[in-house]
């Protein structure tokens, strides 16, 4: 008897045990929600309280005293509730840790290799994304860097644990346009070589540019007469939507000099085109308007990249883009530390953007630059149920992320920094053994 | 150009100006030590602090400054840098204490402008990481305008050395060299050999004082310099990340007798918190930088609220001069992560680094009898909407935005009005601490 006591005991100690660690990891739960009596800051149809239900993963209604039996109702009152943050150009789940190369997945070798998809290689469970996560940001621009086509960039929201689950249905082709500045301080070629250095990096572009016109042309021919045409260029494939227009180039390009290029050969080659980097925008951002580029730019915490340049010139670069009529998204082109986009987002507003214009910049004209436009960026009814609820303007550091929705999924906010906090904030033991 | 040249020799006269006489009127003063102070003027005489209160009546010759809507706040100070230095790195040996960047400063660096129009008045220059012991570093006022080096140094300021742990030593000398260090335990020693080759060096110096040898013993910098640290003259700032190296090395110099030492990044500092406050030792971080290596890849935005509730002295600091222009807002992230108070948030880059490089007496707070060094902002400077709008150093207006020209280069080349773009600043989010030793790596394997 007291043997089968003693099982009994072991075996409820172990239930309890299981139970108990089993709950030490906080998982996303998915559900109906009612958000309820928020301020609701919609980005495309103006702020006002109001009520938010969250059904299948969408915004199934918006309005004022919604009701559905079956929500979990969070009171949103004296709270605020904004669409998730869209950085649009990083290294997020490509890069685990900067000096160790073998965890770094955003720079493969070759020139021309646009077939290089970073959705292969973000790994959705890199430390990084709850990391990110916490502080309202929700979807990234994920992409390849280091050479002339170095590959194809993707769109993902930041929960799943597949790509698919990640993806948000968008990717886009990266190409570094051939830069006339000097690379680093080190960089000590003379002005004429960084010129002869450019034109033949234009050359080889154009040289491929006109391979990739007549793949192009080749497979319309086949599939118009219906010929069997054996396809096997991986690289030449993936050009293909860009050059047939129905997606975008992504090009990296900077200086002023080389933007003024870039636009000229943007039209050249009759393509549509959106521009990252451009720190230099500032100089020729009625240009940039006149040619209905839309810009991606940042870090706007950047030095600026001339001696003789003003100290805030990357700090007002952005909002001097968009007086001029610039369409203009923001990225911090980090990895790790993607979760300073808010922080991005509030010197631009600070510095001549403006705090809607730049929220603008890292929602809905973000979802516009990459065609996601109507299932992202603002708080609509039928959009895809990426928000958060703060207790204030979330590009304030003083203000605390409360409750972060990614698809629908309520997702706990907690990172491997947030458990550090927990564990260590007061450690046991302390000082004894 | 004419203009650059007009501009530049106005710089070059207002550098060897007197301190003015300021009086910040109406100003919301944050005072750091003893509270917020609002519609309350600071009057600045010959370059110190010379009365707090409402109403202060104007002296002669006395430039007002009307900061009504403004909020006042000590010049900030970052408790690590190397701007304005030509050389940061001495990479030839694992010792190498004989060495002080302050031979090299650059007054002409125009990232002390940038860090002025940041609020930030003082900086320490220091030394890089490459070595476990490295060279002696400066502590320099933000005297943008002069041309003697000599005139950026705080006079007055403590001497304090840079020490270094980790991947870096190791990477330089075990890595490219194939000597000691290696790994962690060879720093260790490194280390022990270099406190005991100083303390037989005082000995020896000291039993020819008192006569018991006849012959002087050969007099040596290096040694001459670990004997200043035994006896406490030098203060210690150590480039550390892993917990397991901070407790060694705090080892290391209760064994010497060694007390006053800042751990610098020590971005896992949060998990010997209490042995850090035991000790005494003080720490100065990054607010999130992280992941740039492997060292920091436990890292949390926490570290600076985790360490300041468990007692210790804490300062964020730049290491950068991107990040150095923007240290207010650095310190407004612990808010968010681990909800300091604005005292606590704002005391992280001013009186704590003031602190830790042992200036407090003379800076770091609103405090009559301290230096003229005040920046004053508009919105609250822990806001992400703060932008500075007056840089005040010694009593000399050094940053005011309401004339601040673009081009604020001091060096312009005859043949260039504009310099070249350079597509990378520094200001990639890791620390510069082997600035020197990486471009000679990138160059050797060229070669």
């Amino acid at each position: 008897m007291l043997n089968r006591l003693k099982y009994i005991f072991v075996l409820m100690l172990t239930v309890w045990v299981v139970t108990v660690n089993g709950q030490q990891v906080k998982k996303a739960s998915n559900g109906i929600f009612l958000l309820r009596n928020g301020m609701l800051h919609t980005v495309t149809h103006g702020t006002f309280s109001g009520d938010i239900l969250i059904k299948d993963g969408k915004i199934a209604d918006m309005g004022s005293s919604l009701s559905d039996v079956n929500a979990i109702i969070i009171d949103c009152t004296g709270k605020h509730v904004y669409p998730g943050l869209i950085d649009a150009g990083c290294r997020l789940g490509l890069s685990e840790i900067g000096s160790i190369s073998l965890t770094k997945d955003y720079a493969e070798h070759g020139t021309f290799i646009p077939q290089m998809k970073a959705l292969t290689a973000i790994n959705p469970n890199a430390v990084a994304i709850p990391v990110t996560r916490v502080n309202g940001v929700t979807t990234v621009f994920s992409k390849p860097e280091g050479s002339t086509f170095p590959g194809t960039g993707a769109v993902i929201d930041l929960f799943g644990y597949t790509p698919e689950q990640m993806s948000a249905g968008s990717e886009g082709v990266i190409m570094e346009f051939p830069a006339t500045g000097r690379r680093n301080k080190w960089d000590r070629r003379s002005e004429k070589d960084i010129e002869t250095d450019a034109e033949k990096s234009l050359k080889k572009i154009n040289d491929i540019w006109s391979d990739i016109y007549n793949y192009h042309r080749m497979d319309s021919l086949a599939s118009a007469q219906k010929l069997v045409w054996n396809r096997n260029n991986a690289a030449m494939d993936a050009m293909l939507p860009v050059v047939r227009k129905e997606q975008p180039l992504f090009i990296e390009v900077n200086a002023q000099g080389d933007i003024e290029s870039a636009i000229k050969w943007v039209k050249a080659k009759n393509i549509r085109a959106v521009f990252s980097g451009v720190a230099e925008g500032w100089r020729v951002a009625d240009k940039l308007a006149a040619a209905r580029i839309p810009v991606i730019t940042g870090p706007v915490l950047s030095l600026p990249h001339r001696e003789n340049d003003r100290y805030d010139a990357a700090y007002t670069n952005a909002a001097k883009m968009a007086k001029a009529g610039v369409k203009v998204a923001l990225r911090t082109n980090n990895a790790e530390n993607t979760r300073n986009l808010p922080f991005n987002a509030g010197f631009a507003a600070a510095y001549g953007m403006g705090v809607d214009e730049a929220l603008k910049a890292v929602t809905m004209n973000a979802a516009e630059i990459f065609g996601i436009d109507q299932l992202y960026g603002s708080l609509d009814k039928g959009k895809i149920a990426n928000l958060f609820i703060s207790d204030g303007d979330p590009f304030e550091p003083g203000t605390q992320i409360e409750r972060l929705f990614i698809r629908g999924w309520d997702i706990p906010l907690e990172s491997r920094q947030t458990l550090l906090n927990d564990e260590f904030l007061h450690r046991t033991p302390g000082l004894a053994r | 150009m004419l203009k650059n040249i007009i501009f530049i020799t106005a710089i070059f006269i207002s550098g060897v100006v007197q301190a003015q006489n300021i009086l910040i009127k109406n100003g919301t003063v944050l005072t750091i030590t003893d509270g917020v102070k609002e519609n309350t003027d600071v009057l600045i005489l010959g370059g110190k602090i010379k009365q707090i209160g409402a109403n202060i009546a104007v002296p002669k010759d006395t430039r007002v400054v009307d900061a009504k809507g403004l909020y006042v706040m000590p010049g900030i100070i970052d408790a690590h840098s190397h701007i304005a230095l030509d050389a940061i790195n001495e990479f030839a040996s694992p010792v190498t204490a004989e060495v002080s960047v302050g031979d090299m400063i650059n007054p002409f660096d125009v990232a002390i402008y940038r860090a002025l129009a940041g609020g930030v008045t003082i900086s320490h220059a220091m030394h890089g990481s490459a070595n476990a012991i490295g060279g002696q570093c400066q502590t320099i006022k933000h005297r943008y305008g002069v041309t003697n080096p000599d005139a950026l140094k705080m006079e007055g300021a403590p001497r304090t050395i840079k020490f270094a742990l980790g991947e870096n030593p190791m990477r330089v000398h075990g890595e490219g060299k194939n000597i000691i260090p290696n790994t962690r335990m060879g720093v260790e020693q490194t280390f022990r050999d270099a406190f005991a080759e100083g303390r037989l060096y005082m000995q020896r110096w000291e039993d020819f004082r008192k006569g018991i040898t006849k012959e002087s013993p050969e007099y040596n910098l290096r040694l001459q310099t670990m004997a200043d640290i035994l006896r406490g003259d030098i203060l210690i700032h150590c480039h550390s990340y892993r917990a397991d190296e901070i407790l060694m090395l705090m080892n290391v110099l209760k064994d010497f007798g060694v007390k006053k030492i800042c751990f610098q990044h020590v971005n896992e500092g949060f998990k010997v918190a209490p042995e850090l406050a035991a000790f005494g030792a003080t720490a100065s971080v990054f607010s999130d930088w992280w992941a740039y290596k492997f060292e920091v890849y436990y890292s949390t935005a926490y570290n600076a609220a985790i360490l300041t509730k468990n007692g210790v002295t804490t300062s964020i600091n730049s290491d950068d001069p991107e990040l150095i222009r923007h240290l207010y807002h650095e310190a407004s992230k612990t808010q968010r992560y681990g909800g300091l108070t604005d005292e606590q948030a704002l005391a992280l880059i001013t009186i704590n680094p003031a602190k830790q490089l042992g200036i407090d007496d003379r800076v770091g707070s609103i405090t009559v009898g301290k230096d003229g060094d005040i920046v004053l902002f508009k919105h609250h400077p822990l806001s992400v909407y703060a932008i500075p709008q007056m840089t005040i150093v010694d009593g000399i207006v050094r940053f005011d935005i309401q004339k601040d020209p673009d081009d604020m280069r001091m060096e312009v080349s005859p043949t260039a009005s504009e310099s070249s773009y350079y597509q990378e600043m520094y200001g990639e989010e890791e620390d510069s601490c082997l600035q020197g030793f990486s471009e000679w790596l990138m160059d050797s394997k060229t070669k």
